[in-house]
């Protein structure tokens, strides 16, 4: 397949860096201000070591890529809340143009999920988002693989940031403030950490699952949020006492999504440490199955992008 | 609560650590007078009469009358009122605790000691489907600042959705973050 590739940030760049190993071409490559283009190939490595040298990505504008000669486009722009743009605009384009399109970004799937499949029924091309969902772990596949139908419920821990902090809040005996700053000095919470442990990121997963699991629906306005910033550490030494321990817990079903903190069994499943996310997929004929996995990354995601390329069909 | 006073004047000692809603379920034979004469031990024993749930249409397969019983009282005192319901020939099916099939555990972080603690765990009390097991209290920057609580619930088999509304709305009022448990699926 020929991809363009919207967005070079860590996700955008690794698709790049793979899509040669994965037996895909890179015909364009943008960021927010530039982009290169070549229909014979893009020189991946050159043009993100300009951009690395803080020059430009490439000499074509981004508005180009939509003129390239491309089968897939990857949409790995940052994710925007509320009308999800320009992502969502970038995904109409390409749809319109009888293209598929492979969504990293969450913003258009969370926030426009009806809209974005009424235009892929309009379309020739397709839309996949596997890597919306949990970086590398195969979720949205898993799903699709069981039949949304027979998928009752899916629960459990899709964002590691915060994920990092209570199993060291738990293990240390830590409270909040201070392995969140041990976790920014680490580079695994990001300077302002807002949408990781105020649950925002981890809902829009969920509502990205509870769209699929109901055909639509669903937005993240409509997600009951409570993060663990008020998660002390005497809480989890209480729960501790009792074998459990505390997780920030999402739960997509057809009824809603909830996102909180939670009590899990210490030794459950569900109670990975450090940075892994782990998903709990309940059926209705053959109990739950667990995927766990790292879920977040350049690379990582990556994966995701490049399986959901090779599952589109040629057009 | 109130119900109880006059009861408690007779006996304080006994009846001090207030009360608790028990359900009794009893089997009657069809015959006139058969509940008037399973109600007196409840009454004569310290119990006060909640609600009677009387299932006259749903005959057992021994043709008797299951009957479910609501009632509180001190804790101390509902042994005592099973075992003269049973010496007045009454059947009883199942009592007390032994409802309760499923356990909970909770954890409420706020200012619940300014808050009124006791007043918190009596509203969740309040619930007919909800009894507080044990509370494990962590206020380790002392009792006027934040503090978190474990409590252990036994709930009624299928209510548990119910208790926690309860603890939802306490919690909301009093301005609590509620860690609650994760029900559903093999966590």
């Amino acid at each position: 397949m020929r991809l363009a590739i919207l967005g070079a940030g860590a996700v955008g760049r690794s698709v790049a860096d793979l899509a040669g190993e994965y037996g895909h071409e890179v015909v364009a490559l943008a960021d927010s201000s530039h982009a290169t283009v070549d229909e014979s190939g893009v020189a991946v490595a050159d043009a993100l070591g300009s951009k690395d040298a803080g020059d430009a990505l490439g000499s074509h504008d981004p508005e180009d890529v939509f003129e390239a000669d491309y089968d897939v486009l990857v949409e790995a722009t940052p994710t925007t809340l509320g009308d999800a743009e320009p992502g969502f605009s970038h995904v109409e384009r390409a749809l319109e143009d009888d293209r598929h399109v492979v969504l990293a970004n969450k913003g258009p799937v969370a926030e426009r999920y009806e809209e974005l499949r009424a235009l892929e029924a309009d379309s020739a091309g397709s839309i996949r988002f596997e890597a919306t969902v949990g970086g590398a772990i195969p979720v949205c596949s898993t799903i699709e693989d069981c039949t949304p139908q027979s998928v009752t419920a899916v629960r459990g821990v899709l964002n590691g940031t915060a994920n990092f902090i209570l199993t060291r809040m738990a293990a240390e005996g830590l409270d909040y403030e201070h392995v969140l700053a041990e976790a920014q000095d680490l580079g695994v919470a990001e300077a302002d950490p807002t949408f990781d442990v105020d649950g925002t990121d981890a809902a829009l997963k969920f509502v990205i699952l509870a769209n699929v699991l109901s055909e639509g629906g669903f937005s993240l306005e409509d997600a009951e949020v409570t993060g663990i910033q008020n998660v002390p550490g005497s809480a989890l030494d209480l729960a501790a006492e009792d074998g459990r321990t505390i997780r920030l817990i999402g739960e997509a079903t057809r009824e809603g999504v909830r996102v909180g903190p939670r009590l899990v069994p210490e030794n459950g499943a569900l109670a990975v440490t450090g940075t892994r996310n782990i998903v709990q997929i309940e059926t209705k004929n053959a109990g739950s199955l667990h995927n766990s996995g790292r879920g977040a990354g350049g690379p990582e995601t990556a994966t995701a992008v490049l399986s959901d390329v090779g599952r589109l069909p040629s057009l | 609560m109130s119900e109880l006073d006059e009861e408690s004047d007779d006996e304080p000692a006994e009846t001090d650590g207030g009360v608790r809603a028990y359900t009794v379920r009893l089997e009657l034979v069809d015959e006139p007078g058969e509940l008037l004469r399973t109600l007196e031990p409840i009454a004569n024993n310290g119990g006060n009469l909640l609600s009677i749930h009387h299932e006259r249409g749903n005959i057992t397969p021994r043709g008797h009358i299951p009957v479910e019983v609501d009632l509180e009282c001190p804790p101390d005192r509902f042994e005592g009122i099973v075992e003269a319901l049973r010496e007045a020939g009454v059947n009883v099916i199942q009592a007390g605790a032994d409802r309760y099939g499923e356990e909970l555990n909770v954890i409420l972080v706020g200012h619940l000691v300014e808050s009124d603690l006791s007043d918190t765990l009596s509203v969740i009390e309040g619930n007919e489907h909800a009894s507080l097991v044990d509370l494990s209290l962590a206020a380790p920057e002392g009792m006027d600042a934040v503090s978190s609580a474990r409590l252990r619930l036994a709930v009624d088999t299928g209510r548990a959705d119910d208790a926690l509304e309860t603890v939802r709305e306490i919690a909301d009022e009093k301005d609590f973050c509620v860690v609650e448990p994760l029900l559903g699926g093999d966590a």
